[in-house]
């Protein structure tokens, strides 16, 4: 569904991926693994056309992603929660699940896809009519993955969405990803939490320093010693 | 002695809605785009013109020709957008900065000393049958034009509440002003987004001219002067609320017309000044703005 060969991206005039490749095919639950500074939220932005990458390429459904500019990107069906959720503090929570269906087609099913995420979330029925600022850490995640979810995304991109949540949030976040990737939607998580990350995923890619380190099927992952030792230590 | 008092407060809040309404769009096109176009004052002032020639050489009632001032104004945002700020919003910050504070006073350079060379200096006002209409109140004399201005640009500012609340693109507006990558991961594109509010912030800047040349006067150097006024009301009331910054408008239109009247009328312009200072230091988010953080 998914295929990115050979990304070398820059930040002006420093590297931050060399020659990343990956695959996620449609269904799954892919994990994108590794420290700070790795490279995967460069990855991410890559894929949604936030940075353009100096070489590579990016293709969705075997469709090029190089020449579309990003706002379009949410229009194929790829749907990204940026670190640390990103909500619109100013806005209510309904009118950040509005936005998140701001696409056309997305508009006009708009009130399913209100009943879905609601389903899913029903913290966020319960507060609609609340600033997003002054929802709680773990809500305003919530929000962020609700509001991916209105664009009716088919691949939903989560960057560190456990980041900086209480352990028993984590673990309720992670199964409502879990459900989210149950009910068809293909899902690439990127986490630093790597356990409970490798537990979750059908398939894991492991980055470091801005190259591909390793690849493997989750718990085949847990026995290679970089990853063992690296991170589980 | 209660009179003149009242009377000054009067013409205060009453040029204070223009203030406002002017600095609404200064400030939609900053809370947007992230740059300030200092040529704002220009727009005012072929919005100002626009209204003066229609009515000179047509006889077209100044009130009546507002949507056509609007229009054009749209228009000429739109060009001045697409043919100078366009290119800059894609800079790193600093350069944006620079650039746009360059070719904006270029702007306004050429723009002031265009009217200049076609219009003469001569300062400029529109009067009609109804210009010496007035309505007194316990002893308070209303312009009845400048009271219809200020009922035109509250209803303007409520018209764009309403939009930028209500409707969708307008709240892709306030999304972008928040955090337009995020707005750019829903679909939004924040081009047209940069494009949309440069143009209805420009189209406010016109209104208020053409209700600054039939209530007041109009001449091709105001630019500079209204420029600084909405950027004073703009802190004043704090970005981010735009509610907020039409009533710094007000506040600033009274405190003149109270510094003209118990001091001197040299001091009225200074005050606006003073006033921005004394923000800028006690309370930088403005009178309504939200704090940072």
């Amino acid at each position: 569904m998914l295929e990115i060969n050979g990304i070398n991206a820059y930040y002006g005039d420093l590297q931050a991926l060399w020659g990343i490749s990956m695959q996620v095919n449609e269904g799954e639950l892919v994990a994108l693994i590794g420290p700070n500074g790795a490279g995967k939220t460069t990855t991410l932005r890559v894929i949604t056309g936030l940075l353009k990458p100096a070489s590579g390429s990016v293709q969705f459904h075997s469709q090029p992603l190089d020449k579309i500019a990003a706002h379009k990107i949410v229009e194929l069906g790829i749907s990204q929660v940026p670190e640390g959720g990103s909500v619109f503090t100013g806005m209510s929570v309904l009118e950040n699940l509005e936005l998140g269906a701001f696409v056309a087609n997305a508009r006009k099913v708009k009130d399913q896809s209100l009943k879905w995420v609601y389903q899913i979330f029903p913290r966020l029925e319960e507060r609609k009519n609340q600033r997003a600022g002054t929802l709680s850490g773990g809500e305003r995640q919530m929000l962020a993955i609700g509001r991916a979810l209105m664009s009716k995304p088919k691949l939903l991109m989560l960057d560190e969405p456990s980041f900086g949540l209480a352990p028993i949030l984590v673990q309720q976040m992670f199964e409502m990803i879990k459900e989210i990737n149950r009910q068809g939607v293909t899902i690439l998580l990127v986490e630093q939490n790597v356990r409970a990350a490798l537990e979750l995923a059908h398939r894991a890619f492991v980055i470091e320093n801005g190259r591909i380190a390793g690849q493997g099927a989750g718990e085949n992952l847990l026995s290679f010693e970089s990853v063992r030792s690296a991170y589980l230590a | 002695m209660l009179q003149p008092i009242a009377q000054n407060l009067v013409f205060g809040i009453l040029v204070g809605a223009l203030y406002g309404l002017a600095a609404v769009g200064l400030a939609l096109v900053f809370g947007v785009t992230k740059f300030l176009n200092v040529a704002h004052g220009e727009l005012l002032m072929l919005g100002g013109y626009a209204s003066f020639w229609l009515f000179s050489l047509w006889r077209v009632d100044p009130f009546l020709s507002l949507p056509l001032a609007i229009v054009s104004l749209l228009v000429v945002g739109a060009v001045l957008y697409k043919l100078l700020f366009g290119r800059m919003v894609k800079l790193a910050e600093g350069a944006k900065i620079q650039n746009t504070l360059l070719v904006g006073f270029g702007l306004g350079l050429i723009l002031q000393n265009l009217a200049l060379r076609f219009w003469t200096a001569d300062t400029r006002s529109i009067t009609t049958f109804y210009s010496g209409a007035v309505w007194t109140i316990l002893g308070v004399r209303l312009p009845v034009v400048r009271v219809a201005s200020m009922g035109i640009a509250f209803v303007l500012i409520v018209a764009l509440q309403l939009f930028l609340r209500r409707t969708y693109t307008g709240k892709a507006l306030r999304a972008t002003v928040e955090n337009w990558e995020a707005a750019t991961l829903m679909g939004i594109d924040i081009q047209k987004v940069y494009l949309l509010s440069f143009v209805i912030g420009s189209a406010l800047a016109g209104v208020a001219g053409s209700l600054v040349s039939v209530g007041y006067s109009i001449d091709p150097t105001m630019g500079m002067s209204w420029t600084l006024k909405s950027l004073v009301v703009m802190v004043l009331g704090g970005l981010g609320s735009l509610t907020g910054t039409f009533v710094g408008g007000l506040i600033l239109g009274v405190t003149e017309a109270a510094t003209g009247y118990f001091f001197s009328l040299t001091y009225r312009e200074v005050v606006g000044l003073v006033l921005f200072l004394l923000v800028l230091i006690f309370r930088p988010q403005g009178l309504f703005g939200a704090k940072e953080g």
